[in-house]
């Protein structure tokens, strides 16, 4: 590990949106996930980069993959680390999120990962507290830490991203994985498109660098790289989609739906998945379509990249 | 044999096509349920003795009527109206098409509705009939149906009956929804608050007859907000219905902007007007109400220019004991298959409208809006035909109408102008 020890830190200090990074940053950050998801399948894990260093997991929002993934990646890099779930704390007596903020701030934790359902919230916080703070996902807004380990995904198994067609489909509307993707994969090279019925994208999306569809068959034509989104169930009852079957009729990926891609185009989904709504199993399970396991093993590799160089310190306002 | 059989010639008609203006003296051969020639002394070289042929004498033979607002009583009311009646009813007008709206029991409002009642009209009904699946689950106005599995499985267009969604975040959605399948969404513009318990549109008239009713501006209210909210989503949208002159210049700016907007009146709004409720007379209480005379004379300068898309029957079947009470209680509606063609000739006879402008709006235009191949006088073009004579003069007799439900208020008006013979798919379906 002697190589990433010399790795100087990120050109910021928080890691709040794909817009905190430059191109640079990004290189970086993409190169040692990749190191260390090389270092993962060897027998011992774990290193010290972060040891004696405390990492907190603020999670207002019950989570189960992003927080372990995170827990995890901290763990492997020697940290303190503690879980805190919110929604079952003091949050949920009344603590303004200033509070809390405060709070934690006197306890001199070196990281604060946070997961908020109010868009700004992880700012917010970052503006409170004297350590760097991870968005691991605020409301409707970004997600960016996942848009890192689905851009790692896809250059560990397909070398270069800039060229990509890549689409994006399903409920862009309320999805804060699709936001941080578009940024970073035009960042990247790649031609996006989404895809998905009018009531579930943002009017004036096609402003974001991205072609929009809401047609599979035309949409999905010559894609590469299909990257699937959660449909939440209470959004099927006829507010904005009619029914369960009628998504998958028309905006559901099987198998009739993936050949209008591009031959041994992959498919990607950020978990948790609705099978028989917006993907069906015998897409979501054949290992030389499906990513979805992969991208979950890259998650803790992304992250430990994430938490190591964001430790180092940087940012013009340290 | 067959091959004869299935020929069909119709000589020296006045052969009217509105969508290309063609208005001539001539013949039309058709074959195997399609149009296969037209024009001037198209038999000339005499006619195979074994072709039928009907001797038009003169008479005009135009594409068949497209009616786009039925109700019918199939499934769940059947003493009211089945397909079977209404399609009779249908061709004794000269009506050839028809879209029935989803307010059935139960709601038109699932796929296999919509398949049932394709199945049902292909068994039983002379004409051709089309559904309309509904907006909003059992027209309860709170979630969106499956739009697109029922256009795919035939509903032509998309309706919310007599029940307009005032929930306009829900509108929104359904319009931005239905843009993706490119469907077209009818909605009664009326704003249900302002319109609460109304039976008669708010006038001197009505207010001496002591009738609770509802401003013409509740029409304009809704039809601004549905406009906007056109222009917001590129939604393809029908104004059903429209009843009032204050409604027209919305109308008139939303096409100006080049949005895909467009608009239908009853027959009965442009025949009648809120005099003819008279002495409480029930068979004209309708929804929207009959409005004022200045409406009405609006309303048919807007057909005659174009502004109105579409005319239709609102047919709409109740039986005697619904309107046999008093006026605030009696049902709203009148039947109207039968009437849509004689009282829009009646009009044109009285020169208060445009013979083609008139049957325009309702052949070729409704078969754009609905994406039917018939409706014009085209080689290769649907055999749906009808025969007129613009002259037979005859008076309304409730006895003689082949509905189920006989509530008109045209009963014993005299009228000018009548179907004669109607063809449907190449088989004359009344004569």
């Amino acid at each position: 590990m002697s190589n990433a020890h010399t790795i100087s830190g990120l050109d910021t200090r928080h890691l709040l949106s794909i817009a905190d990074l430059h191109r640079p940053d990004i290189d970086s950050l993409l190169d040692l996930g990749e190191t260390y998801l090389d270092l993962s399948v060897q027998k011992d894990t774990r290193n010290n980069v972060l040891a004696g260093k405390t990492l907190i997991n603020l999670f207002f929002e019950n989570s189960t993959r992003t927080e372990k993934s995170f827990e995890l990646a901290g763990r492997r890099l020697g940290a303190d680390v503690i879980n805190m779930a919110m929604a079952t704390s003091s949050a949920s007596k009344g603590e303004t999120l200033l509070d809390t903020a405060t709070t934690l701030n006197a306890m001199n934790p070196d990281l604060l990962v946070i997961r908020h359902s109010a868009s700004g919230a992880p700012a917010l916080l970052s503006q409170k507290v004297s350590c760097p703070v991870i968005n691991a996902g605020d409301g409707a807004h970004e997600h960016p830490t996942q848009a890192l380990l689905d851009a790692l995904t896809l250059r560990t198994r397909l070398g270069a991203i800039d060229g990509l067609r890549i689409a994006i489909c399903g409920d862009i509307l309320h999805s804060r994985v699709a936001r941080s993707n578009v940024q970073l994969l035009n960042i990247l090279g790649a031609e996006i498109r989404l895809i998905g019925p009018p009531t579930l994208i943002p009017p004036d999306a096609d402003q974001w660098g991205v072609e929009v569809f809401h047609d599979m068959k035309t949409g999905l034509a010559g894609c590469d790289v299909i990257m699937m989104l959660r449909l939440q169930l209470e959004r099927m009852g006829g507010s904005f989609v009619p029914s369960k079957r009628e998504y998958f009729h028309f905006y559901g990926l099987d198998g009739s739906k993936l050949n209008y891609a591009a031959p041994g185009a992959l498919v990607m989904h950020p978990g948790p998945m609705n099978r028989g709504v917006e993907i069906s199993s015998d897409i979501a399970d054949d290992p030389d379509i499906s990513l979805i396991t992969r991208q979950v093993e890259t998650g803790v590799a992304m992250r430990m990249a994430i938490l190591h160089l964001l430790s180092q310190g940087g940012g013009d306002d340290v | 044999m067959s091959k004869l059989i299935s020929k069909l010639a119709i000589s020296n008609a006045r052969l009217i096509d509105p969508k290309s203006g063609m208005d001539t003296i001539g013949d039309l051969l058709l074959e195997d349920g399609l149009i296969a020639a037209f024009g001037e002394d198209l038999f000339a070289e005499g006619l195979n003795p074994d072709i039928k042929n009907i001797n038009a004498d003169g008479l005009i033979l135009c594409p068949g009527l497209i009616d786009m607002r039925v109700v019918t009583g199939e499934p769940g009311a059947e003493h009211k109206e089945t397909l079977a009646s209404a399609g009779r009813a249908a061709a004794a007008g000269g009506v050839t098409s028809m879209v029935v709206m989803p307010q059935t029991n139960p709601v038109i409002d699932d796929i296999s509705l919509v398949d049932f009642v394709g199945r049902r009209a292909r068994e039983t009904s002379p004409v051709h009939v089309y559904a309309a699946g509904a907006l909003t689950k059992n027209l309860a106005c709170t979630d969106m149906t499956e739009l697109g599995l029922m256009s795919e499985a035939g509903a032509v267009m998309f309706s919310n009956g007599d029940a307009p969604i005032a929930d306009t975040g829900l509108m929104r959605r359904i319009m931005a929804y239905s843009s993706a399948f490119n469907a077209l969404i009818s909605h009664r513009a009326v704003d249900p608050n302002l319109s609460v318990g109304a039976v008669a549109h708010e006038s001197d008239f009505s207010a001496r007859l002591g009738l609770s009713a509802a401003p013409a501006a509740c029409e304009r209210i809704m039809a601004e907000r549905d406009i906007a909210l056109v222009e917001l989503t590129g939604a393809r949208y029908l104004l059903d219905l429209i009843s009032s002159a204050e409604t027209l210049p919305p109308l008139h700016r939303a096409k100006a902007k080049g949005l895909d907007v467009c608009a239908s009146v009853s027959i009965n709004h442009l025949a009648l007007n809120e005099l003819d409720i008279g002495d409480y007379r029930t068979f004209a209480k309708l929804d929207p109400p009959l409005r004022g005379e200045e409406d009405r004379q609006a309303l048919l300068k807007a057909i005659n220019d174009g502004t109105i898309d579409v005319i239709v029957s609102a047919h709409d079947p109740r039986p005697a004991g619904d309107k046999r009470r008093p006026f605030a209680e009696a049902g709203f509606g009148a039947v109207g298959l039968e009437m849509l063609l004689p009282a829009g000739l009646t009009l044109v006879a009285d020169g208060q409208l445009d013979l083609i402008a008139f049957l325009k709006a309702v052949t070729c235009t409704p078969a754009e809006m609905l994406g039917l191949p018939q409706g014009v006088l085209e080689i290769g073009a649907p055999a749906d035909l009808v025969l007129i004579d613009p002259g037979k003069p005859w008076m309304c007799d409730v006895d003689n109408l082949l509905s189920n439900s006989r509530n008109t208020p045209f009963d014993g008006r005299l009228m000018q102008g009548a179907a004669i013979t109607t063809i449907c798919a190449g088989k004359v379906v009344y004569s």
